[in-house]
């Protein structure tokens, strides 16, 4: 059975606490707006590019410590990657939090493994991606809001 | 088509006190659950309500026993599936005391009863320049319809607001009942917060005015005594699976003189009295709004659930109720960090809350682990949340069910939440 330190594992309690790069980011007009529609939490996504790669990235949000943990980590993930390369640790991401992540191995990932016991709790699959979801919307310049649903 | 059922209302026992919540919950098998290791603390209940053992055999037995189509065989189990199915009705009748039978129509749940009115009323009735009046408090289910109504009429919906504890301002509700005002929609007990609502005083004022008055009674029904006649309104709307009656099966009642002037809601068969190309005749009441085959095994349940209500007895229900609530809130707002959302001074079976600094997602994860339910979330009621300026709050809501030991159990929960997270 999953147990609660799979999820909240300290180094998320920690962002959640202190999430980093939590603001606006003036001067760019490149962001996306997400909601979680059944539990109403809300996120905001601003990146920089330059070129190809992201420059810099902040976020801000309302929500539980699964979504803030998992917007703080992910801007710090994906500073200076370029857009292809965050689709791709997206993609990781993504099957990692819905255990189908089959051989690939959590710490592949890097800090953001610690979020692979999200798996065992379904319900909070839609927490962990928020962010993730939103940073898609504003690397592809998707306008309408996007929602977990 | 059979006559209306004759209707005897159930007779009802108000001085029956014995209350044994032990054998109470022996009539739930679901409570012999264990979650996660733990045994179950269902604290849930305004979103569902478990269902006994009778309503469970009821639906059973239909299948088993009885299952038919109603309203149209002349053979022995259509008898048999109608005489339970307008058995139900008469059951659902003396539950709400209303004057006839024929003011009881069977509905999907208490959403589909409020747009169940909205569709036809309301369409035939509010027009440009006309005003809704609903409330700061309510769940999505009586905002949404009336705001596509009268986003589709050009009318205006107006909002009469709530004091800091979720109290409705009266005054203010009156000076919003205007010379264009159609329909005030209130609910009897708010789903977020709790506070019961005067809805009798309501009803007068808007009845000076002229202005009809919709009750949402989905959260009332489950708590307390529910009297249409003596309230006075001239809807009330119910959901079956919030009276430990089964899901997908609800009640619109509706003053007999006003269902009689409205258009049907939907067409098809059941709701005609005769058809050709040319020219449709409705049936009568209740049938013209029940248009289709309806949940059958669902009314009977929902009639076995009246029925295990009341041997209880409802206000039985509601003292043992009361007791939890204000029990419950008393340890949980004890707590330091703690925040009781809804104080008003008159509340049923729901306790919202936040804890500092802790979103109540994870307050739900946590107690989900100890094996105890609550909701948590803006419980389809946002505009609530955004007048508490809060996100979301986690509610312990209460049935016949349950006890101060489960409620101890919630405080140990929240203890432990704290620990990891705080």
């Amino acid at each position: 059975m999953a147990e609660l330190e799979d999820i909240y594992q300290e180094v998320i309690l920690e962002h959640a606490k202190s999430p980093r790069n939590f603001r606006v980011l003036e001067g760019t007009s490149q962001q996306a707006e997400g909601f979680n529609p059944l539990c109403g939490d809300k996120c905001k996504v601003y990146i920089a590019m330059d070129g190809d790669r992201i420059q810099d990235i902040s976020f801000q949000a309302t929500g539980c410590a699964i979504s803030r943990a998992s917007g703080s980590m992910m801007t710090q993930a994906l500073k200076g990657k370029t857009a292809a390369e965050a689709d791709e640790i997206f993609r990781s991401f993504h099957r990692m939090v819905r255990g189908e992540n089959g051989k690939e191995d959590p710490a592949d990932l890097g800090k953001l493994g610690a979020f692979a016991g999200v798996a065992g709790f379904p319900a909070r699959v839609k927490c962990a991606t928020l962010a993730w979801h939103t940073l898609e919307a504003a690397l592809h310049g998707q306008h309408d809001p996007v929602t977990t649903e | 088509m059979t006559a209306h059922a004759t209707v005897t209302p159930l007779r009802r026992d108000p001085a029956k006190t014995s209350f044994d919540v032990e054998k109470i919950r022996a009539d739930f098998p679901i409570l012999r659950e264990r979650i996660h290791g733990h045994p179950l603390v269902y604290l849930d209940n305004a979103a569902t309500t478990q269902k006994p053992e009778a309503v469970i055999e009821a639906i059973a037995n239909y299948y088993r026993h009885n299952n038919s189509n109603i309203h149209r065989g002349v053979h022995e189990l259509s008898q048999r599936a109608t005489e339970e199915y307008e058995a139900a009705r008469a059951r659902v009748q003396s539950f709400l005391h209303a004057r006839e039978s024929r003011e009881i129509v069977f509905v999907r749940g208490a959403t589909e009863a409020i747009n169940l009115v909205v569709q036809t009323r309301g369409r035939a009735n509010v027009g440009p320049g006309d005003e809704v009046l609903i409330t700061a408090m309510e769940h999505h289910s009586n905002i949404v319809p009336w705001q596509m109504l009268c986003d589709e009429k050009g009318a205006a919906l107006s909002v009469a607001p709530i004091t800091d504890s979720g109290e409705l301002l009266l005054d203010e509700l009156e000076s919003l009942l205007k010379p264009r005002t159609k329909i005030v929609a209130i609910p009897h007990v708010s789903n977020a917060l709790g506070t019961v609502n005067p809805v009798k005083e309501i009803v007068r004022m808007a009845r000076a005015q002229g202005v009809l008055v919709l009750v949402d009674g989905a959260q009332a029904a489950p708590h307390m005594p529910v009297d249409v006649q003596d309230l006075d309104c001239d809807f009330y709307a119910i959901s079956g699976h919030k009276i430990y009656g089964p899901t997908g099966i609800g009640v619109l009642y509706g003053k007999a003189r006003l269902l009689e002037s409205m258009p049907p809601y939907q067409g098809g068969g059941d709701m005609i009295s005769s058809v050709t190309f040319e020219k449709t005749i409705y049936n009568k009441l209740p049938y013209k709004f029940e248009a289709g085959t309806p949940d059958i095994a669902g009314v009977i349940g929902l009639g076995a659930a009246i029925n295990y209500i009341d041997a209880i007895g409802m206000s039985a229900i509601a003292a043992h109720e009361h007791d939890l609530l204000e029990y419950a809130t008393r340890e949980v707002a004890a707590i330091p960090g703690v925040h009781v959302i809804g104080t008003a001074h008159q509340k049923a079976g729901v306790l919202s809350f936040t804890i500092d600094g802790i979103h109540p997602h994870d307050i739900g994860t946590i107690l989900d682990r100890e094996g105890i339910a609550v909701r948590t979330g803006h419980h389809c009621a946002q505009p609530v949340m955004d007048r508490f300026g809060i996100p979301a709050t986690a509610r312990a809501s209460f049935a016949v069910y349950n006890t101060r030991e489960e409620i101890d159990a919630l405080v140990r929960g929240i203890e432990k939440v704290k620990e990891i997270l705080g």
